[in-house]
């Protein structure tokens, strides 16, 4: 109904290779997140997938079926866009009916879906609006409604939250991911930041200059990342990373220790430093430490700790949670 | 710019502002003016401002004129025929250009306006004797070839720069709504390009109306249009200056007006895109 | 959008602009070069020989020829430096908050859309005409004795003519960039104590440089082929003084009926008209790849 498979799919522009050679599994009703750093090829993967680019080589397979020489509009697949795209000549009622319109749906039933769609995303009172008449958030709306009306085998989402104000992101983040779980539809979704990849995710694919670094779900990439990549990529603020001596004591070319796994100690036990910036947040603490040969580390620790700038502190890392890698950035459990 | 309009600068600003653009609109005022005047009236000197006899006589009279209704049909036919023959050649040339751009296409973009920089009157001969030879010469069909190729770079040129601004992905979103080439054509591209097709139409239609190299060389009296019917008043017999500016008048009222409406595009497409 | 089917359906689209443009430039281009090489008078048909370049050599050396590129030259100069030098200031003061600017705006643009003909016609009988026109009232108010526009100073009257029917292009285009100026540049500027003039030369005028070589280069190309002001005005006279290589060609090929002369000197129009589009092409080739 929704299982996409990637075989081998690579993707060049010219003699410059953005997508090496890729396999995926997406089963049938995940929530699949694409996230990784800019220009890292997420975007193009997507739109691989959407038909909207061809591939230069590889299988891309909807239910078994091999959909490469498929053009986008008889896949079968839906898109949101980032920027929504709405067809700024039609009203919302139109913008939704309009893949209805193309797939020569009778009038009655058209009608029937769109105000269906509607209602499920509040959308009723705006339906004879134009787009140019909506709020950012109303627009992202109908984009999803346009999505979401023709029951496609899957959802595809390109960064859709990120031109709306904070506020309205966390909360259209909590509705997507609430409509994805009700209508049980396949989903991918590409973004740049990995707080909504965490949050709204069954699995996510860290992607790293066209190469799939790590697949697995938001916990599995927290816990036992593959490599130094996805360690340092999630996990905000950023795992800490000793390398040198203090590394080679510990077993490892390189030590990885979360912020909020480094215990902060006023008296001498641990790693020594200075406070450069302490940033108290009231529900947390970040401390931003100068750890000489260690250079700078981050400590996290909930609640209020009273250090400042300047002040000493010393730092003692979780033994059980240290992530130990090898000198090329490949992880080694023990 | 909210802040520190004085009212002294705003009246300063503001006289200045008038008092130039009326001098530049003075020749058109006093031919309006003198459009309403009998011939004696407007030769007169001094020559009286706003206190005459106003009279609809000169218009009356050069309505009459059968020739001036027939030439005004030729600029009609002409400058209309000329440019929506250019526009229905010009949209696919324009449409490919924008949306299946080569590696050419800016090379082929520029060649075709700098078509238009080359001096008509570098081609005048071969061009009146190939319409001699193949009896164009005064012929409304001739004169709509001509100012039709004339304006195609500049109608191809407008129409590659509204096209280009449509944003792409609307045009993904109707493909992955299920629409098939045509039907993007159809529902989603055409209907918002509709703005910048009328403009072009608009421009084009006002440089074809004025064009007063080929109309004058190419024809007569047959297709004569209103460029070379006010040219006959270069050397006329009696006073003339009334029915003068009365026909004139006729001549360029619509065109102004609708001048007024595609200022913007004239920059646009006169600029060839080096002004933004 | 690159796919293979867009691409063969987008060349086949473009084919019917490109061959008749093509042909447009071509044809006639090949059979001027052709006809300058030939002795060919309209009033003696059948008496065509071959002449070579004897054509090129008469004409550039024919005293008329070198009176008319000197009109040529002085026209389009002098248009050119009435067109900026009131234009900018004239962009300037439509740029700042004015009552009623909209129809100052249809005021100053109005010439611009005013056929030539009429332009011409109505300069030289209602304005300049020496004993009841408009300007010889006013130069009797002030005392002066009118000018006979067209008898002692016909070239003169000719670019007052050609330059209010393009000031409108100059004050609309500078007008434009003007008003795309970054405000918070200028604002930035005010922070750092830059008062108006200052803000004016350091920021506006480099500003407005490419505009202004833009309208340069277009109007130089426009005007070197001006005609129809010539035409129904002084027809070229009195004797050469308003005659531009443009009028000298169609004089010679429509009133001489000299093919051979007027099709080398078309060419030379063509060459000259040629070296100007090189530079302009070279700047919007350059903002194409913005």
């Amino acid at each position: 109904m929704g299982q996409i498979t990637l075989e081998r799919v690579r993707k060049s522009f010219g003699p410059v290779n953005i997508i090496k050679d890729t396999n995926l599994d997406i089963e049938n009703g995940s929530f699949v997140v694409f996230v990784g750093p800019s220009g890292c090829g997420k975007t193009t993967l997507l739109r691989l997938i959407a038909g909207l680019e061809d591939v230069t080589g590889g299988r891309i397979l909807i239910d078994g079926r091999n959909v490469v020489d498929v053009p986008p509009a008889k896949r079968g697949l839906s898109m949101v866009f980032q920027s929504y795209a709405l067809y700024p000549h039609m009203s919302v009622r139109g913008n939704i009916a309009f893949g209805l319109k193309m797939a020569g749906l009778p009038r009655p039933e058209i009608d029937r879906k769109v105000e269906a769609a509607a209602a499920t995303l509040n959308l009723t009172p705006y339906l004879d609006r134009k787009p140019r008449e909506l709020s950012g958030g109303q627009r992202q709306r109908v984009a999803i409604g346009r999505a979401i009306v023709r029951e496609p085998k899957a959802f595809l989402f390109d960064e859709p939250l990120s031109n709306l104000d904070a506020a309205l992101r966390v909360q259209m983040r909590l509705e997507v991911t609430k409509l994805q779980k009700q209508l049980g539809t396949t989903a991918i979704y590409v973004t740049h930041d990995q707080v909504e990849a965490m949050t709204m995710a069954d699995k996510i694919v860290v992607l790293n200059a066209g190469h799939i670094e790590q697949y697995g779900s938001p916990l599995e990439l927290y816990e036992r990342p593959a490599n130094l990549f996805v360690a340092g990529f999630i996990g905000s603020p950023k795992m800490n990373f000793v390398s040198g001596e203090a590394a080679a004591q510990l077993g490892a070319a390189t030590i990885g220790i979360r912020p909020e796994h480094l215990k902060i100690g006023k008296d001498g036990e641990g790693w020594p430093g200075t406070v450069s910036v302490a940033e108290h947040l009231g529900s947390d603490t970040f401390l931003y430490v100068e750890a000489g040969k260690l250079g700078m580390l981050t400590a996290r620790c909930i609640g209020e700790f009273d250090l400042k700038a300047g002040d000493p502190v010393w730092l003692t890392p979780d033994p059980a949670r240290l992530h130990r890698f090898d000198k090329d950035g490949g992880v080694v459990r023990a | 710019m909210a802040r520190k309009v004085t009212p002294r600068r705003l009246l300063a600003s503001t006289c200045a502002a008038w008092f130039f653009g009326f001098l530049i609109f003075l020749p058109i005022l006093w031919m309006f003016l003198t459009s309403f005047k009998t011939e004696l009236e407007a030769f007169a000197m001094p020559p009286t401002l706003l206190f005459f006899h106003w009279t609809t006589e000169n218009y009356a009279t050069v309505q009459g004129r059968s020739d001036y209704l027939h030439h005004a049909l030729n600029s009609i036919i002409v400058a209309g025929g000329s440019t929506l023959i250019a526009m229905i050649i010009a949209v696919p040339a324009a449409w490919s250009m924008a949306f299946a751009p080569t590696k050419r296409t800016k090379d082929i973009l520029l060649w075709m306006l700098s078509t238009k920089m080359m001096p008509p009157v570098g081609v005048l001969v071969p061009i009146y004797l190939i319409y001699r030879n193949f009896g164009l010469l005064d012929t409304r069909a001739g004169l709509i070839l001509i100012l039709c190729l004339g304006n195609l770079p500049i109608v191809i040129w407008m129409l590659f720069t509204y096209f280009k601004e449509i944003p792409r992905d609307i045009l993904e979103a109707a493909r992955m709504d299920g629409a098939t080439i045509g039907r993007e054509l159809v529902y989603v591209l055409t209907p918002m390009a509709i703005p910048g097709l009328a403009s072009t139409l608009l421009l084009n239609l006002i440089l074809a109306w004025n064009e007063a190299f080929w109309t004058l060389n190419l024809s007569t009296s047959d297709a004569a249009p209103l460029t070379v019917f006010i040219a006959s008043y270069s050397s006329p017999e009696g006073l003339f200056w009334a029915k003068l500016s009365a026909a004139s008048t006729l001549a360029i009222a619509p065109i102004i007006i609708l001048g007024w409406f595609s200022q913007r595009q004239l920059v646009r497409g006169l600029t060839f895109g080096a002004v933004k | 959008m690159a796919t293979e089917q867009t691409q063969v359906l987008g060349r086949a689209l473009l084919t019917p602009a490109v061959a008749l443009l093509f042909i447009w430039m071509i044809v006639p281009l090949a059979m001027t070069i052709y006809f300058s090489t030939l002795h060919y008078s309209l009033l003696d048909p059948d008496t065509e020989s071959f002449v070579g370049l004897e054509n090129f050599r008469y004409f550039l050396t024919d005293p008329a020829f070198l009176t008319s590129l000197q009109n040529t030259l002085v026209l389009v100069g002098s248009v050119l430096a009435i067109t900026i030098l009131v234009g900018t200031p004239l962009a300037l003061l439509l740029d700042q908050p004015v009552i009623g600017r909209s129809i100052v705006r249809l005021m100053v643009i109005a010439p611009f859309f005013v056929m030539p003909t009429v332009s011409a016609l109505v300069w030289k009988n209602l304005l300049m005409h020496p004993v009841s026109g408009l300007f010889a009232w006013i130069s009797t108010l002030l005392g002066v004795k009118p000018i006979d526009w067209f008898t002692d100073a016909p070239l003169l009257a000719i670019i007052l003519i050609v330059s209010w029917q393009w000031l409108p292009f100059a004050t609309l285009i500078l007008l434009t960039a003007l008003q795309s100026q970054d405000e918070e540049q200028k604002e930035a500027a005010e922070m750092d104590g830059a008062g108006a003039l200052s803000k004016f030369i350091y920021l506006t005028l480099p500003h407005l440089a490419r505009p202004i070589t833009v309208v340069i280069l277009i109007e130089t190309i426009f005007l070197l082929t001006v005609f129809a002001e010539i035409f129904v005005t002084t027809g070229g006279g009195p004797g050469l003084q308003t005659t531009n290589i443009a009028f000298l060609i169609y004089s010679q090929a429509l009133i001489q009926f000299d093919v051979g002369n007027a099709s080398a000197g078309g060419l030379v129009a063509v060459v000259i008209a040629n070296i100007v589009a090189f530079f302009l092409v070279r700047i919007i080739g350059r903002n194409l790849e913005a």
